[in-house]
């Protein structure tokens, strides 16, 4: 008989603590997935951030490295240029990415370091209990912005795939979503091409998938399904927004 | 490269020590007056084959090194006080997570953003771990450039024997000035011991994954329990001290690098004068603190006199050291200033005839 389906091999048996529902748990098994087919587990260096997936240290069976709030990319960089032959990636949060670590984020994109940054953006501080993040929505509820984030008093969220895509270094960089099998589906091939593109040296790589947080926003996960298809997708279109390994490098809308 | 004596900054001196100590990573971000160290790595880095990363920030260069030394490198940066602030979280997480490093603090005057003078006020930022948690980093106070080399080289090896971070507590008189010094021969580095522990090319063995976050109840107890027996330790192998005249002295001065330098030369003029003797304990390690022989001396002279660039803080650890048994007074200067040969010697004849200890400070506004 085939086996069709199991574990990554690269994941360990301890298991997520993410809650029901959450995007975080899809984006773990969707690099450990393309870290199996690719073949580099012993090639692997994991970089963990502060925050909700403050633990994914535990979950892959692979050398990682525990970083401070928002400086995975720095340590990233320190890892990778001892280290050239290994593929380093980081796994970051909105808040730890955009917000905290938005100078070592901007600056190693700028100086094309080597890594991949799988970029979780749920419009929310999950693990320190639904505070407004550097991507919460104009009009979002949160325990920080209980009356829903307004422009004029708390800024614009943030669009990292945007913001970067101006800088030399950066090689590649897409926004996916994993609220639907398609989503998920088109994710995983992001993933799988960042990391290409970082074992061909081409430099910078970040995806970014935009997930729910049915905790953060207080919705039933079936629920949070839809408002991320209708209110996050409206402010943070999906698209390759930087490709060097094509010849086309203008964002492209998925169909 | 064999030994060889040569005119060097105190600064390029700890660059080219560091480089032969096997050092092949820095990062780090300008500021006075440390510069020459990034600016001679820049080019001495490609040289031997090395990484130079000129960083955004200060706290991107020590979350670099904590990258770089997770995976096995031998590790540095440098800064000045301002910087050394910002590189404190990071160097918390280096103590947690067990990894070794070298940094160069070439102290300026503080607090805020004070001015590039030479001082000596970071001493409670260095020896008092300087950042979050319950932990320690090895700091020694050079007085020569030929200490700089000497001790940047040993900083590195006791960074990595501890698994812990080493620093230089310099100063920009220290950072600036040209000495003859004999610079060692390029050591021949063994990063082989740290493949127990560090990350990367994993193939045929268990996953190392390099962490200082203990959320289990009681597992950071455990932990740093661990880290204090590591300390501990460390205080009971790796004091270093100089200690000069100390047998016969009426006041036997406590100073560190700049400090130092000035009482020295206030013993050769004091015993030229003929009226004071004047002996020196010169702390080298400043945590671990030579305690003991200052809790020796204490039990034997009537005046310790602590002369120190900053408002009494080595003062603190001679007191504690000293637990009473000698009178211990203060020369302090703050701010850039540094104390004479002449205020030393009026200060140990102050403290002498006093009753009790004197604290004597700078005139102020």
């Amino acid at each position: 008989m085939e086996k069709i389906f199991g574990r990554p091999e690269c994941l360990t048996e301890a298991p997520f603590t993410y809650c029901p529902g959450c995007g975080h748990s899809i984006a773990h098994r969707l690099t450990a997935e393309v870290i199996d087919e690719m073949k580099i587990r012993d090639k692997c260096i994991g970089v963990a951030s502060v925050g909700c997936s403050v633990f994914s240290d535990m979950f892959f069976n692979f050398d990682f490295v525990q970083a401070a709030h928002g400086r995975a990319p720095a340590v990233a960089t320190g890892l990778k240029r001892v280290k050239p032959d290994c593929v380093v990636f980081t796994h970051q949060g909105d808040g730890d990415l955009a917000s905290i670590g938005t100078a070592e984020m901007i600056h190693s994109a700028n100086r094309g370091e080597n890594i991949t940054v799988i970029f979780i953006n749920n419009a929310i501080y999950g693990m320190t209990g639904g505070q407004m993040a550097p991507t919460t929505l104009i009009g979002m509820k949160t325990t920080t912005s209980p009356a829903g984030r307004t422009a004029k008093y708390m800024g614009y969220p943030i669009r990292v795939c945007e913001l970067l895509s101006g800088l030399g270094g950066v090689a590649y960089l897409e926004r996916a979503a994993v609220n639907n099998p398609q989503g998920v589906s088109r994710a995983k091939r992001a993933l799988r091409h960042a990391f290409e593109i970082q074992v061909a040296g081409l430099g910078f790589t970040l995806v970014e998938l935009v997930s729910q947080c049915p905790t953060g926003w207080g919705l039933r996960p079936t629920d949070a399904v839809k408002w991320l298809e209708k209110e996050m997708k409206a402010y943070y279109p999906l698209g390759v927004f930087k490709d060097v390994s094509e010849t086309k490098s203008q964002a492209v809308p998925h169909a | 490269m064999a030994e060889e004596r040569i005119l060097m900054k105190g600064n390029e001196a700890i660059a080219e020590a560091a480089v032969r100590a096997g050092c092949r990573f820095f990062a780090g971000y300008p500021i006075t007056p440390q510069n020459e160290i990034p600016e001679y790595m820049s080019w001495r880095m490609a040289e031997v084959g090395g990484t130079f990363i000129q960083s955004e920030s200060e706290v991107a260069a020590i979350n670099m090194v904590y990258g770089a030394a997770s995976a096995g490198a031998r590790a540095m940066t440098s800064s000045s006080g301002p910087g050394i602030s910002l590189k404190q979280e990071g160097l918390s997480y280096l103590c947690g997570a067990e990894l070794p490093c070298f940094y160069a603090n070439i102290v300026r005057g503080g607090p805020g953003l004070g001015n590039i003078a030479g001082a000596q006020s970071d001493y409670f930022q260095s020896t008092r771990g300087g950042g979050h948690g319950d932990y320690r980093v090895v700091v020694y106070g050079p007085s020569t450039v030929q200490e700089m080399v000497d001790l940047t080289m040993l900083a590195f090896d006791v960074a990595d024997k501890y698994r812990n971070p080493a620093m230089i507590l310099g100063d920009g008189i220290l950072g600036q000035m040209m000495e003859p010094v004999v610079m060692r021969p390029m050591k021949d580095y063994d990063p082989s011991p740290k493949a127990a522990w560090a990350v990367g090319d994993s193939a045929g063995r268990a996953r190392h994954y390099i962490s200082s976050v203990y959320l289990s109840p009681g597992t950071l107890e455990k932990h740093n329990v661990r880290l204090l027996r590591k300390y501990q330790k460390i205080e009971a192998t790796e004091v270093r001290y100089e200690a000069v005249g100390i047998e016969d002295a009426d006041v036997v001065a406590v100073a560190y690098g700049t400090s130092a330098r000035v009482v020295k030369s206030a013993m050769s003029m004091a015993k030229a004068g003929g009226k004071l003797r004047l002996g020196i304990i010169r702390p080298i390690s400043l945590w671990p603190f030579p305690k003991e022989i200052i809790r020796e001396v204490a039990g034997r002279v009537r005046d310790i006199l602590v002369v120190e660039m900053s408002f009494g803080q080595m003062y603190e650890d001679v007191l504690i050291s000293a637990c009473g048994r000698a009178k211990v007074s203060l020369l302090a200067r703050t701010g850039g200033g540094v104390p004479s040969e002449e205020e030393i010697i009026e200060a140990a004849e102050r403290a002498r005839k006093s009753k009790d200890a004197v604290e004597i400070y700078p005139a102020g506004e």
